[in-house]
Formats: structure tokens, sequence, C-alpha cells
């Protein structure tokens, strides 16, 4: 297990070297640069020129590319050229919103995908088993920005009933030990934030859950199809168990293994996925920053931020690994 | 069959009910006015502020939050570009006009209780000329190169010596600035917020003067402009969570006028539907900025309106003169002038109402434009083509027409419509129109400073502080690439209006200026544009500005 673990961990070099030459090149292939934003307006040749020189990005692309090298493998990501903070302080700050964004959409998807595949499963060939398939198709179809925009001008700017934009309001006052509000507020016992945080929450977890609560219930269908048909599903039947006891105990437990894979896999797109839903919903998490960024040609951030997502995207998948790996035995003997 | 549709029933409800009872339980969504947050204004920003040190920024947002906190000797008469007095109450300069004294107010104090006087006024002065290593970076200290020029040790050729000589206290309560040589437009330029004047003891406390070249970028190190701003303004800083909201509480200590409101919150909202929408729910209460398309929204909700920001900018077409172009004959600048359709364009859908075609090139409420004695080119395409043939460069007269490509701009809303616009009219009017068009950054905006942006193109300026050399001087100051003339007249008197003090003489030789501009035609204006800021309408007494300073302490909410 120690190896796995360990070689898993090292193949992290070659890919976050590749993506970080891959991000490098393809925001300096974009039109404008971060000399242009900087100075906006009154941006003369001389000034562009002024700054370029200043930040160093007048010199060859190989150059730049060496010493952003070294000071990324010493654990510092830079400076945001716009905000002229530190990328890795930004993140710090940020990040926590965005796994709380995750995780929210998680639990919404679970919480409605796994009854709904396990229904769709159970009703196999009914009305409701053909509606939940064509809702799951229409979820993965739908563009999560199409739908955020959506369900933002209804329940928020039409309804009124949830708010459009940030994860709280500004007039609620609260201490922010840890970063993650919904925490912050049982921390600081504060009922009242933690209300105005999960109200904030909820479109863009609708939004962001979408596409994993359609994938969640098609694998939970399929795969309480294939266990519900097993012998010992059957058998359990036959020696007089209770239908409760049955599904609980013997179909859903065993169904779990593959969905546990997917929920570890659509947990990690979820936090590399947040940019469009954030952006919509002016989330203050990475994937708005990084967005934000994108538009303001501030290369550090873009680079930083991408190689965090991209870190943390390959943490994920090896945790569901090893998670799987204790799961099935044969997964561990194979290695 | 029956209990299986039972079930189906009520999990279709409880799917359906979930969000209609997260929403409907606590009612609609109660934006931030309930009683105790009558006095809070909720202000939606498109960005941060950098840093809230206004010596180290340019960029709109930083300067809207430090402008509430310190403030500069002159200010400005709410809503207009005149001048009155600040930190200053009196000022006048000396014979030769390089002097400029200025009684400071007395019984003022910053917000860490410190005394303002004329030590703290020369500190802050001196902090800026002395300004060093990064600090000389073009991002860092815009306004005062803009303004100053240099700094008492240039550590770049590209930066000219400083305009600035001296300051020196005369007492507790009086200064005296002295620059290098004379500078008219010094009053006006005074007023930005970037010259306020901030505690020289919370400035030294909380290393303002630190800062470093990091990984390549400028960054300040100290926690002054983090943390600690602190001014003599109506609001004082409270805190600030980035990507949140910046918080200003009122400054009951306050020399003048105390604030109305209880406190501002300024809130980042990067996306311009998002601001919009934020300001229908009510999340926000005003914003900046409004983007044209979202005027109907605003004015058809009987809850909102929109305010007008008074026209401080100019969009014009460069006329490129230069070796062997038609442009070097009067007469083809003439045809041109009245082959463009700018009252055609203006009216047009490509501009937002309250545009108006402009006749000369700074907006019509500053001093020094001309009401009377400019030539005016009313689009007539028979009188440009009779123009053209008498004219090096007879019908049809080819020219290259640039314009630029994915960007909209307050003053140029929609460049390609405009220069449709302008094509079809020059068409008509005789002339052979190539259009050619580039990203506005770096291409665009590049081809245009250097002069290879064609005979033709589309540019414009919005001012900074309400001086017409921010304006005239800009363009028409000194021969420049982009466009391409050696006009010694206009040259020279733009030169001498920017060193003359007394006002009535510089109004006179900018509305002088005006006349010789529109006659001798370097490029044409074409459009000042009215920007709008969105609002609740419980939200009364904000006057925008023509050079978006606003202070909020003539704001109030819910009838305070």
């Amino acid at each position: 297990m120690l190896r796995f673990v360990v070689r898993r961990l090292l193949l992290l070099v070659p890919i976050l070297l590749g993506l970080s030459i891959l991000v490098f090149l393809w925001i300096r292939a974009l039109p404008g640069g971060p000399a242009e934003a900087l100075l906006g307006e009154r941006a003369t040749a001389a000034r562009i020129a002024e700054v370029r020189h200043r930040y160093g990005l007048d010199r060859p692309i190989v150059a730049q590319y060496w010493d952003y090298l070294k000071t990324t493998a010493s654990g510092d990501l830079g400076q945001s050229i716009s905000s002229r903070r530190s990328v890795m302080s930004e993140i710090k700050q940020r990040f926590p919103a965005t796994l709380q964004l995750a995780i929210v959409a998680m639990i919404f998807a679970l919480g409605v995908g796994l009854p709904l595949g396990f229904l769709a499963a159970k009703w196999y060939g009914s009305v409701f088993d053909h509606l939940s398939l064509v809702g799951s198709l229409i979820g993965i179809s739908i563009p999560i920005f199409f739908l955020a925009v959506i369900l933002k001008y209804i329940f928020s700017v039409r309804l009124g009933w949830l708010p459009s934009i940030g994860q709280i309001s500004v007039t609620t006052e609260m201490n922010h030990p840890t970063n993650f509000y919904l925490l912050d507020a049982v921390i600081e016992w504060r009922w009242d934030a933690f209300w105005d945080v999960t109200r904030h929450l909820i479109l863009p977890a609708i939004a962001l859950g979408s596409i994993p609560l359609a994938i969640i219930m098609r694998i939970t269908r399929a795969s309480v199809l294939d266990v519900q048909n097993e012998d010992y599903v059957r058998t359990a039947r036959a020696k007089g168990l209770s239908p409760q006891i049955v599904d609980s105990r013997h179909v859903l437990r065993n169904a779990m293994l593959p969905i546990s894979t997917i929920i570890g896999l659509q947990t990690g797109l979820l936090l590399s996925g947040a940019v469009l839903t954030e952006t919509v919903f002016q989330y203050p998490g990475v994937g708005n920053w990084i967005a934000q960024a994108i538009f303001n040609r501030d290369y550090p951030v873009i680079q930083g931020g991408i190689l965090f997502l991209a870190v943390v995207f390959v943490i994920v998948n090896l945790v569901v690994d090893i998670s799987y790996a204790f799961l099935n035995p044969r997964i561990r003997l194979s290695r | 069959m029956r209990r299986k549709s039972r079930k189906l029933v009520l999990l279709a409800g409880a799917c359906a009910v979930a969000l209609v009872v997260v929403g409907a339980s606590s009612g609609a969504y109660k934006a931030p006015h309930g009683k105790a947050a009558l006095k809070t204004l909720v202000f939606g920003t498109s960005a941060d502020p950098i840093v809230m040190d206004g010596a180290l920024v340019s960029d709109g947002e930083s300067l809207r939050a430090i402008d509430q906190v310190t403030e500069s000797l002159i200010s400005l008469k709410p809503g207009t570009t005149k001048v009155q007095p600040g930190l200053a109450l009196r000022w006048k300069t000396s014979k030769g006009g390089k002097a400029w004294t200025f009684a400071l107010r007395r019984g003022v104090k910053f917000h860490d209780g410190t005394p303002f006087n004329a030590a703290a006024v020369c500190y802050n002065f001196n902090r800026w000329y002395n300004f060093s290593g990064p600090f000389q970076s073009a991002d860092a200290t815009y306004y005062w190169q803009a303004i100053f020029l240099g700094f008492k040790k240039n550590e770049s050729s590209d930066l000219s010596p400083s305009l600035y000589r001296s300051c020196k206290a005369n007492g507790k309560y009086s200064v005296t600035i002295t620059l290098a040589k004379p500078f008219g437009p010094l009053i006006p330029a005074l007023s930005l917020t970037n010259f306020g004047i901030a505690s020289p003891t919370a400035l030294k406390k909380y290393n303002a003067n630190r800062g470093e070249i990091r990984n390549g970028i400028f960054t300040p190190t100290g926690s002054y402009g983090r943390d600690h701003p602190t001014g003599t303004g109506p609001f004082k800083f409270k805190s600030w969570t980035v990507g949140e909201k910046l918080e200003l509480v009122r400054n009951a200590q306050y020399w003048g006028k105390k604030a109305k409101l209880g406190r501002i919150i300024f809130r980042p909202i990067s996306n311009n539907t998002a601001r919009n929408q934020a300001l229908q729910t009510g999340e926000i209460m005003g914003y900046d900025l409004v983007a044209p398309a979202d005027y109907a929204s605003i004015r058809n909700n009987s809850k909102l309106k929109l305010l007008t920001r008074p026209a401080f900018n100019v969009a014009y077409v460069t006329i490129h003169q230069g070796q062997g172009s038609p442009m070097n004959d009067l007469k083809v600048r003439q045809a041109v002038a009245y082959g463009l359709n700018r009252g055609g364009l203006i009216r047009s859908a490509a501009y937002p109402p309250g545009a108006v075609v402009a006749k000369e090139f700074q907006p019509p409420q500053l001093f020094g434009y001309a009401k009377t004695g400019v030539k005016t080119y009313p689009f007539n395409s028979s009188r440009a083509r009779q123009l053209l043939n008498s004219s090096s460069c007879k019908v049809p007269c080819k020219i290259d027409f640039w314009y630029p490509s994915a960007i909209s701009r307050p003053y140029m809303p929609d460049p390609k419509r405009n220069f449709e616009v302008f094509q079809a009219s020059l068409e008509a009017s005789g002339f052979d129109v190539t259009p050619h068009t580039a990203p506005w950054r770096p291409d665009y905006v590049g081809k245009v400073s250097n002069g290879t942006a064609g005979d033709l193109n589309l540019i414009g300026w919005t001012g900074d502080y309400g001086d017409p050399d921010n304006f005239l001087g800009v363009f028409f100051g000194t021969y420049s690439d982009q466009f391409g003339f050696r006009n010694s007249k206009i040259f020279n008197i733009l030169q001498k209006a920017r060193t003359e003090t007394n006002q009535a003489k510089r109004t006179k030789l900018y509305q002088q200026a005006n006349r010789i501009i529109m006659n001798y035609l370097p490029a044409i204006p074409y459009a000042h544009t009215s920007p709008a800021l969105g609002f609740r309408k419980t939200v009364k007494g904000y006057k925008p500005s023509p050079v978006s300073l606003e202070p909020f302490s003539i704001v109030s909410v819910g009838g305070v």
C-alpha cells in the first residue's frame, strides 16, 4: 500500500511539470498582457514597455519559465499582479469557500441522486424510472453555467427567495477562525449566520451538484439493478428477511462500491469545476478568482491557481484509489 | 400499484417543496435594510481596492474608497469639477508662479487622533517625492508621475526631472510648495485622491514606505494600506475582507459636516450582470458603470433609479498626418470632418441616452470651452465631395481606417458600430475606405500611439481632473506620433496655458486653442457620453461627479 501511495505521489511530479508548461504557454498566447491590464486606459507604448521590463515580461520565455519553476518548486506561487497579494495567502483564504461549496454540492447530489437511483431501480420500467432517466440525461447535458443563470434569475431576481451573490450577507458580522463559514458559524454558536451562509449556498450547490447528481443517480440505478439480481440477494429474500433489511444490508451496501468511486471522482471535479458556478454567483472561491485573473491576465494567479487545483484533483483521486483499495481487497492484491 | 404511486407522489412532493421551503420559510429574501441597517450603504464595486494608499493606486475602485477616508488640500464642489477648499482654506501663487502657499484648516485631526498641520502636509509631499526603487514604477505611482513627472532621484531614464522642488512649513498652518517651473493645472490636480494627506504617524507606524519587487511584482509590504489607512475624512477604515467587503464607519470627530451614513460597505462583484441583479434583489444599494444594456431593467423597476455622471470624456477620430499622407492637406481633413455622420451615430442605438455630439476636444462644462467662434462640421456629404475634388486627393480618395475589436469603452460602447456608420457616411462623401481592426490591447492602442493605425482611427479619453490641460494638453501639447503633425501655433498656446497661473488668462488661452484646433483639424471629436450609476430609490443625495469623486458623506439611506 505504501509503495502504491508513493508511486502515485511521484507521478504528481511529471503531471504538474507538464501542466505548468501548458498553462505557462497558454496564458502567454492570449492577446494582451498584465502590463496593459495594470496600466489600463492610460497605457502608452513606453509605459507598457517599462512595466514589462520591470516585471521581467520582456525576457525570453524559457528564462521566465525557469524562474517561475524555481520559485514554484520552493513552494512560492508568487504575487498577484493586480491585487499585489501573495497567491498562496489568497488560496488559503479562498479555498475553504470552494471546498465548502463542493462538499455541500456533493451532499445535495448524494442526498437526491442516491434515493432517486435506488427507487428508479426498485421501480424498474415504471413511469418514475423513465422520468428519472430523462431527468438525469437533462442533468448531465445542461451546461452548469446555463443552469446557474436560470436558477439565479428565477429564485433570486424574480422570486427574491434566495440571495444572488456571495457566501454571506455583508451585514452579517462573524469571526472566521477557519474560513469555512458554516463551520465558523457553528464554532461561534451563530445560528443566524449558519442559516445565512446556508441560504447563500443553496443555488450554487444545486447548480454545481446537478451533473454529479445525474451521474450518481444513473450509477446507483445500474448498480442496484445488478446487485438485486445476485444469488445472495435472492437467498436473503428466500430466508424470509424483510424487504427493508434485504435492501439496506445486502443490496445498497454492495451497490455502494462503484458509487463510492464515482463520489470521489466527482468531488475532485467539483473542486476544479467550480469556476463557472462561482462566477455566476460571485462566490468568493478559487474558481471565481481564477476566472477574474484570466480576464486581468494575472499570470501568477492563473498559474498558481490552476496548479493548486491540479494538485487537489490528483490528491482527491489518490485518496479515492486508496479508499477503494481498502474497500476492495482485490485491488490491493493486484497492486 | 396504489402504494407505489402514493410513494411517488410523496417523493415528488418532497423534492418540489424542498426549494420552496428554504426560501419561503423566511419569506422573501431580506436585503440589509432593517431598522439597524438604516444608515448602512452597500455599494457594489467591480473589484476590491488594490491597496488603501492613494499614493500607490490609479484604479477607480481603490480611489473611490480612499476618497472617503483621506482628503486633499483641494476638493471639488460635489457633482462638478469646480475646485473648492479642502484641507487648505485658501491658496495663492507667487509672482513667478513657481511657489504656491496654502493656508491650512485648523482643528483638524487624523483618525488616529494626531493633528493635521503643515508638517503633516510636507511629510506627505516629501514622501511622494522621495519614492525610490519599486515605488518609481509607473503602475505604483502613476498620478505622481502624471503631474509631478519625476522623483528626487530618478532611477529610470524614462522619467523626466521632477516638477516638485520642496515643501516648507510656514508655522503650523501654512505651507509653501515650490515647483521647478510654473504649472497652471496644479490646483485642480491637487484635488486628486492620490494627493490625499495621510497621518504621518500611521504612515511611519505601519511602514507605508516599505515595498519590494517580489517575483517581479511590486508589493507594498507594510500594513498601512491593507489594515491602517488613516486620513482626516468623514469615514474611518474599519475592516477589509478581500473578495467580500470593505467597511468604513462614520467619523464622529470629523471637522466638517458629519456623514449622514453610519457605515459604507463596498462589496466587490466583478461581473456587471451580477451587480445589476444584486441591485434588483437589494443585496447592494448602488453601483457604478451600468452597462447600457441594463438601463432598461433599472428604469423599468419602480424601486430603482438611474443617475448619470456628467460627461467627462471624449471620443474622437484620429487624423494621422505624415509623409505622403493625404491627410496633410487641410481640405481632405475638412472633407473627413464633413463626411463623418456624427449626429447620426450619436442618435443611433450605438450610444446610450445622454450622449452628445462633441464639438471640441474637452467636455463643455470645463473652463476653456469655447462657446462661440468654433468651426463646426455638420454631416454634409456634398460639401465633403466638393472639398475632395478641390484637394490633392480626388474622389474616390483612398484611406485606411482602423477601429478596435473586442472592447467597449465608456465613450465608445460599440467601436465596430461606430466604424460602420462612419464608413458608410465617408463612402457617401467620396472616400474609399479600407477597414482594419485589431484587439484593443496590446495591438490597437500600440498602433494608435505610434502612428501606424492608418489615416483615421477611433480612440478616446476620460479625464482625470478638471483642467483642459488634461484633455487638450495631453492630445496636442507637443508633437506625438499618433497625430504626426507639427503646428507651433497650437503647441505654443497649449504650453503657455500650461504654465499660466491666472485662471482668467488660462480660460481665454484654452478657448483660443479650441478654435485653432477645430480650424486646423488634427483630429475630429465626435462624442461625449454620460456613464450611468444604478441605485435603490431609498438612496438619496448621491451626486455623480464628472471625475468619479463622489463624497458619500452627503448620501443617506431610507430617508435618514
